[in-house]
């Protein structure tokens, strides 16, 4: 309880201090970035982390997000937050539907049918040229709420910094929940859970639906912020990268995930200076985290100060 | 029916290269327990190899023999580097791994060929024959030939040699197959090394039809992946059954229905074949040991 409370607030302390030693609005920008792609991490951790099931295909509900908004706001007038909200309906009500069938699988198979829907939804974005302007994209207006603009690099800063706290707060709130601890019973062993009372299918249909919010909403932020949405924003690639952001920075740990997505948001522009051998570090850098430390970065170096110390509390 | 005729030749003949990628899924899912996501990068390696290289001059079958050994050795070094020393990680870190690879090996390709397509040229000439009205190219012949040749010699390795049949043990007890003496570390780098293989000379094949870029890969390596699950994971026949399927449905989607669409159509199938069959179509129901 206290051990939540003191890492949500060492996070507060870090978003608020951050902009100080920012230099300019590049690097406010990719802090941005960094935050949107720890929100879906977030979300995408309790999935993956805590429930134990793989999905290669949550950028599909980023891009319905981002697109919602953009065809919403932009095309049809409507007031941002509730083309937001249209849009996260839009991801809970696909994510519903698929999530019972899809998460009898296991394994490889799980991967294989999350994977097929994320590329069904790209698909779908980038041929519907009428709807979304094909695979140019979409420009997108900015984000108005109740006639207050959010405009500018440094306001958004504090926009997104302040979403991703209170997307922290539910994400721990919801571990030390029955709910959580019956996402990690079924990570365990889904028979044992299953005879201690937990109706397994309805817990990991909601922690998948609730991860698609998440993405949902982190995805109608970035078309507001971005100005321009391309299907490249939903498509295999970008769910990978959602994925190695949550196992990068440590499965089943949330400061893990907001770490993993920190890193990866920022480590492609340093490598540009690589450039032409920039792909090339990138892979290696993925290859050798995982292979040297496949639980992650977070816990890692926790196991290594908890091993120096050899007392204080889990994670 | 002319015109049908024409859908399948164009959909068994692309079906051909996922049947050859989701051939080297299963053997590399047999060998290892894990879906190697840069399968595709072994088509791509291939593909690159053969057509910069008789564009220098080197003989096609030379140049062919060049991208297959440059697979072989890339899987093999996967396989050793990577996918052993992570053996117990959990399925999620191996995706990420072979991920991690096939980001590396896309991002030597773009170092080593450049980002521009590369043209081949037919391995024997342009014309074209005609099949019951159906416009059929050499090369699509030479995929055939080549593919089914491929997958008559992989059946026969697995059958008939003691090296296979050391293989197909491991995939069936890994630890059994060690008891009578089976070196299965060396099993696990011959599954890369085979698998790499059928890729780059399915990738050599193809390049002539669809130029070769260092993205070529993506796409054919997880409509490979579709393959090798609908056919059930580890089960090769299944897998080229899989392939087939993919590629006809491919075709004949985009003939009759939206061209827009093809590349949608592996995993509509895939994902409605999951949930009604949840081991593929040929794979057996898993139980869960508690």
């Amino acid at each position: 309880m206290t051990h939540r409370l003191l890492g949500l607030g060492l996070l507060a302390v870090v978003l608020a201090l951050l902009p100080l030693g920012l230099p300019n609005n590049f690097y406010l920008d990719m802090a941005i970035l960094a935050g949107l792609n720890a929100i879906v991490c977030v979300g995408l951790n309790l999935l993956v982390g805590f429930a134990g099931q793989v999905s290669l295909g949550h950028a599909g509900f980023f891009g319905i997000g981002a697109y919602a908004t953009a065809v919403l706001v932009s095309t049809h007038k409507w007031p941002a937050l509730l083309a937001l909200a249209a849009g996260a309906l839009l991801s809970a009500v696909i994510a519903f539907a698929v999530a019972r069938p899809i998460l009898r699988l296991k394994g490889h198979y799980l991967a294989m049918a999350t994977l097929g829907i994320g590329i069904i939804i790209s698909i779908v974005l980038r041929t519907e040229t009428r709807i979304t302007g094909g695979p140019d994209g979409m420009i997108v207006d900015p984000l108005n709420v109740f006639g207050f603009e959010v405009y500018g690099e440094r306001v958004w800063y504090w926009v997104v910094a302040g979403l991703l706290l209170v997307t922290v707060w539910l994400a721990l709130n919801l571990i030390d929940s029955p709910v959580g601890r019956a996402l990690r019973a079924l990570h365990g062993s889904e028979v044992a859970a299953e005879t201690l009372g937990v109706d397994t299918a309805r817990f990991k249909a909601m922690v998948f639906v609730l991860s698609a919010v998440f993405a949902s909403v982190a995805g109608s932020l970035f078309a507001h912020y971005a100005g321009l949405i391309t299907p490249a924003k939903a498509d295999f690639l970008k769910s990978v990268e959602l994925v190695t952001m949550v196992v990068f920075g440590g499965m089943a740990s949330t400061f893990g995930a907001v770490v993993g997505a920190a890193i990866l948001t920022v480590l492609p522009q340093l490598l540009t200076v690589f450039q032409d051998y920039q792909h090339m570090m990138l892979g290696l850098i993925l290859m050798l985290t995982m292979v040297f430390m496949p639980k992650g970065l977070l816990p890692t170096l926790a196991g290594l100060v908890q091993a120096r110390t050899s007392l204080g509390g889990r994670r | 029916m002319a015109e049908f005729l024409q859908y399948l030749v164009t959909g068994v003949t692309i079906g051909s290269i996922y049947a050859l990628a989701a051939l080297g899924f299963a053997i590399v899912y047999n060998a290892s327990h894990v879906i190697n996501f840069a399968q595709g990068e072994f088509i791509m390696i291939g593909g690159m190899a053969t057509a910069t290289l008789t564009a220098a001059g080197v003989p096609l079958p030379l140049a062919i023999l060049a991208g297959i050994a440059g697979a072989m050795l890339v899987g093999v070094l996967i396989a050793k580097f990577a996918v052993e020393r992570a053996r117990n990680a959990s399925v999620v870190t191996l995706i990420i791994i072979t991920i991690g690879a096939s980001i590396f090996l896309r991002g030597l390709a773009e170092v080593v060929w450049g980002k521009e397509f590369h043209r081949l040229d037919s391995f024997s000439g342009n014309a074209p024959l005609m099949l019951g009205g159906a416009v059929v190219t050499t090369q699509s012949l030479w995929v055939l030939g080549v593919t089914a040749a491929l997958i008559l010699a992989t059946g026969l390795f697995f059958n008939r040699t003691m090296a296979g049949k050391a293989m197909l043990a491991t995939s069936h007890n890994r630890l059994a197959a060690q008891l009578v003496g089976v070196n299965v570390r060396h099993v696990v780098l011959a599954a890369f090394a085979l698998s790499a293989a059928l890729g780059a000379m399915g990738g050599a094949v193809v390049a002539p039809i669809t130029y070769s870029y260092t993205e070529m890969g993506i796409m054919l390596g997880l409509k490979g992946f579709a393959a090798a699950a609908l056919g059930g994971l580890g089960n090769g026949v299944g897998a080229v059954a899989g392939g087939l399927i993919v590629g006809i449905a491919e075709s004949l989607s985009a003939g009759y229905i939206s061209s827009a669409y093809k590349d949608a159509v592996a995993f509509v199938i895939i994902v409605a074949v999951l949930v009604f069959m949840p081991g593929g179509l040929f794979g057996r129901a898993g139980t869960e040991r508690v």
